[in-house]
């Protein structure tokens, strides 16, 4: 008997949970839904990202909001599953967000058909499929970062430059992960081949990249590479900097994708200290040398705080704060354009194509959405492994656009 | 002590082969029809909507693993991989043959049950342990397959965009209609399950899950029937497959990888084994359940600490609160959910006397 009380107590409780409506927006606020990883595969990611759009959000409205309208954020932790995430976008939808962050290549692929038809933009910068950012196809859908197909043609302009200007009969190796995304630049990194006339290897990694050893061997010793282009995930990206150490390859002559490029993928292949010379793609800047991550330490020190320690994970904190700022920028946008705070969805959608050379200090590449062009130009920088730091190694880049932009329009 | 189960006499044998012989039964089942077909869409909204069509999905999927796991003991970690069969099937033939979902419903179920079947050959020999492990290789063999097979997967992306299905010229698009198009699956499932369940396969399913010996001795053909369990089984989970990729437009293999085989066992096991209404409650439960927890701690919460620190707070305290749920309950009965609730309604039957 006792057991069926405590049972009945415990379905009840679970009953008036699912009954209870959460209140939370009011009618001022303008709301943004952001799907977000903490606990699941990609938390090491979501853990700084997420306080980094949260921390941009509280800057802005410290100071006044978008023009008098607070900004107010609905957080749900998805996991990286897309049950979770396509309950989490409805619940957005319910709390009358006007743009969703979104969270994860296969969720984004999930909630793109119900962008459209709501008419809510979506936004999901280094995921989702790179043919997304082609914006006729997809009018509500922003990858608002560059893509793995123009992360793809910045690669190759950073290795051409490296080389001396000249790849001609150079040997690319690329080692990627053997998913979907990994494969990705794939089509994109043939055709440059055959415009710049250099040897391109692929070196397939099983999911979940721990160990690769023979590959790199093979990429070292038998194949001899002129330079390396590796997409990793997870684990896999430490791993690969340690084992082309191991094989002594000058690690200048390697250089990852977006998400092999962050301090903590530098700290589990050895700390700083053996990953010199290691060059990664970044589509936000990196290290904290912009005036709005002082702004957002002095509004914690006002609050008598000591400034977030997310922000010592410079790679990804920057990349929240780029969401955060871009979302923010086609808000303002669009509440300037409406004359108030009583936007929708198809207004910041419109503020979004209103974005011109939004660059943030410099923590953002020169930003300019298009029609056709939702990535914002595909912008992407290296950054490079010296002392204890990441110092940039080019320009932002966006190499190889006509390519690219071939390839978007192509994609029907 | 609501109603009487006695006085009731059948004079024909249908009535006494009637799912539901009890009057009471058969009016509780009319009531949850009117609830479920005519006043949930009328008065809950789309975000309430969304969660049921989530929840009808996972019931399809969590009835086809019961089958397989609660009633035959044959137990299976590669259940996502057929629903992922289910999915791509029925995609490819949307796309490149534009058939209606009343034909690719029933073909993407039928092509994973042929490969469901195709995996449990090997049930014969091997049991328990050894099972799952060889129904695990299946899981990776054909998300192998699936990945780099562009015929398949139309495509590197290895995601194909789906149409929405059309019912009589009507394009189901938003949360109400797929709502009608999911529930309607979900209950022929149910059905399907209570009567399969009853049959002379279903009863052999269980002769063989109590005692194989026994069984292959009263004349069941044991491996016969482990093959039809887990046919059926991928049957359900190739529809499951199928339903998901209507509801989301796209059919993609990382949403049927081994968590959501995971997810799934949960599911049956919280649920109860060899239970259709457990496979129902497990559904409810491990889609539900972290929704509920969330929304008490923001209600809550907010009067603690502010939103962004919530944030934190919710995503971590989530996964611990779930997790001890699901100790407590099945604690406190290790039978599932389904155990329960009969539990409770033995407790009512003679309330308010003991016995």
């Amino acid at each position: 008997m006792k057991h069926l009380r405590t049972g009945l107590l415990a379905a009840g409780l679970a009953m008036s949970a699912t009954t209870m409506v959460a209140t939370t927006a009011t009618a001022k606020d303008l709301v943004i839904g952001m799907a977000c990883d903490r606990t699941g595969p990609t938390q090491t990611v979501g853990v700084v990202l997420c306080p980094a759009y949260h921390d941009y959000v509280k800057l802005v409205n410290s100071k006044g909001g978008l023009m008098g309208n607070k900004v107010k954020v609905v957080e749900i932790d998805t996991q990286y599953k897309v049950p979770a995430s396509v309950e989490a976008y409805q619940r957005f939808k319910k709390e009358g967000a006007v743009v969703v962050a979104l969270w994860g290549t296969p969720m984004t692929q999930a909630i793109t058909p119900n962008l459209n038809a709501d008419k809510i933009p979506g936004t999901s910068p280094g995921f989702g499929t790179a043919a997304a950012a082609n914006g006729v196809k997809y009018p509500y859908l922003f990858p608002m970062a560059a893509s793995y197909w123009s992360q793809a043609g910045a690669a190759v302009t950073f290795a051409k430059a490296e080389l001396g200007g000249n790849i001609k009969g150079k040997k690319i190796a690329y080692i990627f992960y053997d998913n979907p995304a990994g494969r990705e630049p794939i089509p994109v990194l043939e055709k440059l081949a055959k415009i710049e006339d250099f040897e391109l290897k692929k070196f397939a990694i099983p999911p979940p990249g721990v160990e690769m050893k023979v590959q790199v061997q093979d990429i070292t010793r038998r194949y001899r590479a002129d330079f390396v282009l590796s997409h990793l995930f997870g684990k896999g990206p430490a791993v690969h900097i340690k084992e082309f150490k191991r094989m002594g390859y000058p690690l200048k002559k390697l250089l990852s994708f977006v998400w092999g490029a962050g301090e903590a993928d530098i700290n589990g292949a050895g700390g700083w200290a053996k990953a010199q010379g290691y060059n990664a793609l970044n589509f936000a800047g990196v290290g904290s040398n912009y005036a709005v991550l002082d702004e957002i330490k002095a509004l914690y020190k006002k609050e008598g705080k000591t400034g977030p320690e997310e922000m010592a994970s410079t790679v990804y904190y920057n990349r929240g704060i780029l969401a955060a700022a871009v979302h923010l920028k086609a808000m303002e946008l669009a509440v300037k354009a409406k004359g108030s705070g009583d936007i929708t969805g198809t207004d910041v959608q419109k503020g979004f194509l209103a974005i011109k050379d939004f660059k943030l200090g410099g923590i953002l590449p020169p930003l300019d959405f298009t029609d056709i062009d939702h990535e914002g130009g595909g912008w992407a920088r290296v950054f490079r492994v010296e002392g204890d730091n990441f110092v940039p190694a080019s320009d932002w880049i966006r190499g190889y656009r006509d390519v690219v932009i071939q390839m978007l329009k192509e994609d029907h | 002590m609501f109603h009487r189960e006695s006085g009731y006499f059948k004079t024909t044998y249908q009535a006494d082969m009637a799912l539901y012989p009890l009057p009471i039964g058969r009016y509780a089942i009319i009531a949850v029809g009117v609830v479920f077909f005519i006043l949930c869409p009328f008065f809950l909204g789309e975000y309430y909507l969304s969660i049921i069509n989530l929840v009808a999905i996972a019931v399809v999927g969590a009835l086809g693993l019961n089958i397989l796991v609660g009633y035959t003991n044959q137990i299976s970690i590669g259940h996502a991989a057929f629903m992922s069969v289910g999915a791509y099937t029925a995609a490819n033939l949307a796309t490149k043959l534009d058939l209606p979902f009343w034909i690719t419903l029933p073909a993407g179920g039928a092509m994973a049950a042929l490969i469901g079947m195709l995996v449990g050959i090997p049930s014969l020999r091997i049991k328990g342990l050894y099972l799952a492990i060889a129904t695990l290789a299946a899981q990776f063999i054909i998300e192998w397959i699936i990945n780099h097979t562009p015929t398949i997967s139309g495509g590197v992306a290895a995601s194909i965009e789906m149409p929405r299905p059309v019912f009589f010229g009507i394009e189901l698009a938003n949360q109400a209609e797929l709502y009608y198009f999911l529930i309607v699956i979900a209950a022929i499932a149910i059905v399907g399950a209570l009567n399969l369940v009853r049959s002379r396969i279903g009863r052999s399913f269980i002769a063989i899950r109590d005692q194989e010996i026994a069984a292959e001795i009263i004349g069941i053909n044991v491996f016969k029937t482990k093959l039809i369990a887990f046919g059926i089984s991928s049957f359900y989970a190739g529809v499951c497959g199928v339903m998901y990729t209507y509801y989301l437009g796209v059919a993609n293999y990382e949403n049927f990888q081994l968590i959501t085989s995971i997810d799934y066992l949960a599911m049956v096991i919280i649920g109860g084994l060899g239970s259709v209404l457990g496979s129902i409650f497990g559904a409810i439960f491990i889609t539900m359940l972290p929704i509920a927890i969330r929304l008490i701690m923001e209600s809550v919460g907010t009067i603690f600490v502010d939103d962004a620190a919530l944030a934190q707070v919710i995503a971590q305290f989530r996964l611990i609160i779930f997790g001890g749920l699901i100790i407590v309950f099945l604690i406190v009965e290790p039978d599932g959910l389904a155990k329960l609730w009969q539990n409770i309604r033995n407790y009512f039957r003679f309330w308010p006397f003991s016995y």
